[in-house]
């Protein structure tokens, strides 16, 4: 059938795609296990990214590696301030309500990026992106192998920020026990709006990780971020583990499905699996139940 | 002697590790009034959400009128008759008082008008007759636990679980309330009340259960059990009984 | 009954409209407020009255609008009966989708993005598949005549929509005034005190759905009548979606007339806008997704929710007035 000079290349791609992924999945996954709200904007945000990235190569030759030092902590404070001053005041407190503004972000995102960039498919054209690797049993795209290291750089940063910072342990007290958090003095608000703003600042790294192989248009931050939900549903809600785990998985499947089914029929295959994981088992292989 | 209305037998529920009720058996008898107390923890609550169907017991069974009710949903049962009232106050808090009631009025009678009928007086009889109209998140904290007895009675339950009722009551309200529950036994209704204040389970019970830790560790008249050494340390601590009994001479 | 005068009344003055106005434009826009009107009913009766948010009502109307056109197109059957049938698929849509989602218990955000994934595959399935014509769409032929379900004049239009439109208007107060509702209306404030007093939730839920998927799917039918051309980005897209729920949010949700004077409101700003900044795709909903922060933000309850909290508010002030003066 496949042999294996196929497979182990389409295995690895995915590995590599999944890594980025499993970035955009703990955004989410972040925002999740902390402010128990599902971030509807967050797919929006990463279009943004996307085209922030490509924007600053075309018009000031930002390297895209290079942009990720900029874009991260401009991305962090678009998360702290949007939770800050919208999506906090806005809802209330209300799950529902939460819900709404977040989509109505990604409504406004979208459709400001489709105004402003029209609908056309751009790409970047980096030098060395067609460069690959030698492993000797296959060869990998350099800034898919680049993407994979950074985004376990992200993920040990993320670690260590959550288990040795003063704000990382508000924000772990705050997702478990947010009333006792809250009557000990940790301004809760604050904390809220410090998740967001990491969430955001994964996609805005995840997207300069992308930008260099894949396109991009108002409505790519809504695919990838389907995918993200996957993820998370899959790997639970709420667990980074869960999220860098489940997204190496889906790059799999995706790559595998992508090989034996083409390119549409492959994203419906991670959409029935999203829709049977919330059915069957909603909180996931690696998270608390519901 | 008949069979009881409520007959819990050998319950137990375990929530991963932890075993919140172990092995607890009690009944309540047709037409009275049986309270369930015990320290904070232990179990009460759980208990009463697995009676209304609220959760399903690990271990053991529960009979109502003879049946066997185990794990059976809670909407089911209250069509049996078993109405339950929540420790925290659920209203419906965006509708008014006469619609929060109208919903449990619903359960026996289709017609609007029948059940808004029934609804009314379900409201002047445990005393929100003037204020049915208002929203139900403007009532008070006594408003609210008698808007959850109406709520519940309106669905003309045989077995009335009282989840602390008179919780956070002051000692007018919890007087005033009473006698409302009394009344509601006179009628025929079966109550099993898990309650702290201790002066509303003497007047008003006549069998009692004490739960600590997940088990029954008691049962009897009220007077009986406040004198019983094991409920005086559940309550008060290891070696409390023995305290109390050398301050009182005995 | 009471509730129907009012109902009466506003479908009145908008019956009286085209003989008032003549202009083609005006009709369309008043065609189309309608239709979305209509969308937004539907999605009222789930997520206004039943308090269920659904993110993906486009799988209803899309269904409706694929089933009459495809019924009509490729079996030719009678335009009105692939009406009727396009309404029923929507149903079967509502039913699936319910059955699977309340049975297994799934709320709030996780509700709202499985129905999100529902919309979104039936899109994909919709862009690809054959017997839907693929990416090249669906075309109705043109075959003006009333056995065709197609007018020459857009007034027949309009009065159909309104027709439909004044239907669910009666369906939402009768559900008001029944047993269905009240249960309905006990779900959305709090599920699990309703199940104490005997409400069997996961089926008032499931009905609610069957019932909000039909009105949407109708009109997902009268779309595909009108315009007598759909793709899978027209009849599954995320904007059918979004209109859906934001025209009851706007003008209130779980009232009777929050969709229509919603759909009045935010076609309008639509309009508005598409005059200060021209046509450009996107700017409309930016205005939308604005408009619906500053809702929830300022007046969750909608514009009719808006209204009777003023009221509300006034005739306090002035009963306080009255005690504090101490005269009548």
């Amino acid at each position: 059938m496949l042999s294996p000079t196929i497979l182990i290349p389409a295995i690895l791609n995915g590995l590599l795609t999944g890594a980025v992924y499993a970035l955009v999945a703990l955004g989410l996954t972040l925002i999740y296990g902390v402010l128990h709200i599902i971030n509807f904007a967050h797919g929006a945000l990463l279009s943004a990214a996307l085209f922030a990235t490509f924007f600053g190569y075309h018009a000031f030759g930002l390297d895209p590696y290079l942009a990720i030092f900029l874009l991260a902590p401009a991305f962090f404070a678009l998360g702290y301030g949007l939770q800050r001053f919208v999506i906090g005041p806005a809802s209330h407190g209300e799950d529902r309500n939460m819900l709404l503004v977040t989509l109505a972000i990604a409504v406004i995102l979208e459709n400001a990026l489709l105004y402003v960039f029209r609908a056309d498919t751009r790409t970047i054209n980096l030098p060395y992106a067609f460069e690959t690797i030698d492993f000797g049993f296959t060869f990998l795209a350099v800034p898919r192998v680049i993407g994979f290291g950074v985004v376990f750089v992200v993920a040990l940063l993320l670690w260590l920020i959550m288990s040795w910072t003063d704000i990382g342990k508000a924000i772990r007290a705050v997702a478990k026990e947010k009333l006792g958090a809250e009557l000990v003095g940790i301004d809760v608000a604050h904390v809220y709006a410090v998740t967001f703003g990491l969430g955001t600042a994964c996609v805005a790294i995840a997207a300069c990780l992308l930008i260099p192989t894949y396109y991009l248009n108002p409505q790519v931050g809504n695919a990838f971020v389907l995918i993200a939900f996957t993820i998370v549903v899959l790997g639970g809600m709420g667990s980074v583990p869960g999220a860098l785990i489940g997204g190496l998985v889906i790059g799999v499947v995706e790559s595998l499905s992508g090989l034996i089914l083409g390119e549409s029929l492959g994203q419906i295959g991670i959409f029935l699996i999203f829709i049977a994981v919330l059915l069957v088992r909603p909180s996931g292989l690696f998270g608390a139940r519901a | 002697m008949t069979e009881p209305l409520l007959a819990v037998e050998g319950v137990s529920k375990r929530f991963g590790g932890l075993l919140a009720v172990n092995a607890a058996s009690l009944s309540a008898p047709v037409g009275r009034i049986t309270a369930l107390i015990g320290p904070n923890g232990a179990g009460k609550t759980t208990l009463f959400a697995i009676i209304s169907g609220f959760l399903k017991p690990s271990a053991g069974s529960i009979r109502y009128n003879g049946e066997e009710i185990t794990g059976e949903p809670p909407h089911r049962l209250a069509r049996r008759g078993i109405a339950r009232t929540f420790q925290i106050v659920q209203p419906f808090a965006g509708l008014s008082v006469r619609d929060n009631i109208l919903v449990g009025a619903h359960l026996r009678r289709r017609a609007r008008a029948a059940a808004l009928a029934a609804a009314e007086q379900v409201g002047r009889e445990v005393g929100l007759g003037d204020m049915l109209d208002r929203p139900a998140d403007t009532l008070t904290v006594a408003g609210r636990k008698r808007l959850e007895l109406a709520r519940a009675l309106a669905t003309e339950p045989k077995l009335l679980l009282l989840d602390e009722v008179l919780a956070g009551l002051n000692p007018s309200e919890i007087r005033d309330l009473v006698p409302v529950i009394r009344g509601l036994c006179a009628r025929g209704i079966t109550i099993m009340m898990i309650e702290h204040v201790m002066q509303a389970v003497m007047s008003l019970s006549e069998h009692v259960f004490v739960l600590a830790e997940g088990r029954i560790i008691a049962e009897g008249p009220p007077a009986m059990v406040a004198a019983d050494a094991a409920v005086i340390e559940a309550y008060l601590g290891h070696g409390a009984a023995a305290k109390l009994g050398a301050v009182h001479g005995r | 009954m009471k509730g129907i005068i009012p109902i009466a009344a506003v479908i009145g003055v908008l019956a009286a409209v085209p003989l008032v106005v003549q202009s083609n434009a005006t009709l369309n826009f008043l065609v189309v407020t309608l239709l979305i009107a209509l969308a937004g009913q539907g999605w009222n009766i789930l997520g206004g009255y039943g308090g269920q948010y659904s993110f993906g009502h486009a799988a209803f109307f899309g269904t409706g609008a694929y089933a009459s056109a495809i019924l009509q197109v490729r079996y030719g059957v009678n335009a009105w009966i692939g009406f009727a049938a396009g309404i029923a698929a929507g149903a079967t849509v509502g039913a699936i989708i319910g059955g699977l989602t309340f049975r297994s218990g799934l709320r709030g955000s996780y509700f709202a993005l499985v129905t999100l994934a529902f919309a979104e595959v039936l899109r994909i399935v919709a862009s690809v598949a054959p017997v839907t014509g693929a990416g090249v769409g669906t075309l109705i032929k043109l075959d003006l005549g009333a056995q065709a379900f197609q007018f020459q004049s857009r007034v027949v239009f309009y009065w159909v929509i309104l027709t439909l439109v004044a239907v669910s208007l009666l369906i939402a107060r009768l559900l008001e005034r029944s047993r269905f509702g009240v249960w309905l209306i006990a779900v959305r404030e709090n599920e699990d005190a309703a199940m104490a007093l005997g409400v069997n939730a996961t089926m008032v839920k499931f009905g609610a759905m069957v019932l909000s998927a039909a009105i949407t799917a109708a009109a997902g039918c009268f779309y595909a009548q009108y315009f007598l051309f759909i793709d899978a980005g027209i009849a599954y897209g995320t904007w059918i979606s979004i209109d859906a729920l934001l025209t009851p949010i706007i003008g209130g949700v779980g009232t009777v007339f929050g969709p229509l004077l919603g759909a009045l409101v935010v076609k309008s700003l639509g309009e508005g806008a598409k005059l200060v900044a021209g046509d450009a795709p996107g700017l409309d909903l930016v205005v939308y997704g604005i408009v619906l922060v500053l809702v929830i933000w300022f007046a969750p309850r909608g514009l009719i929710g808006a209204v009777v909290d003023a009221r509300k508010w006034l005739l306090r002030r002035a009963s306080r007035s009255v005690r504090e003066t101490g005269h009548d």
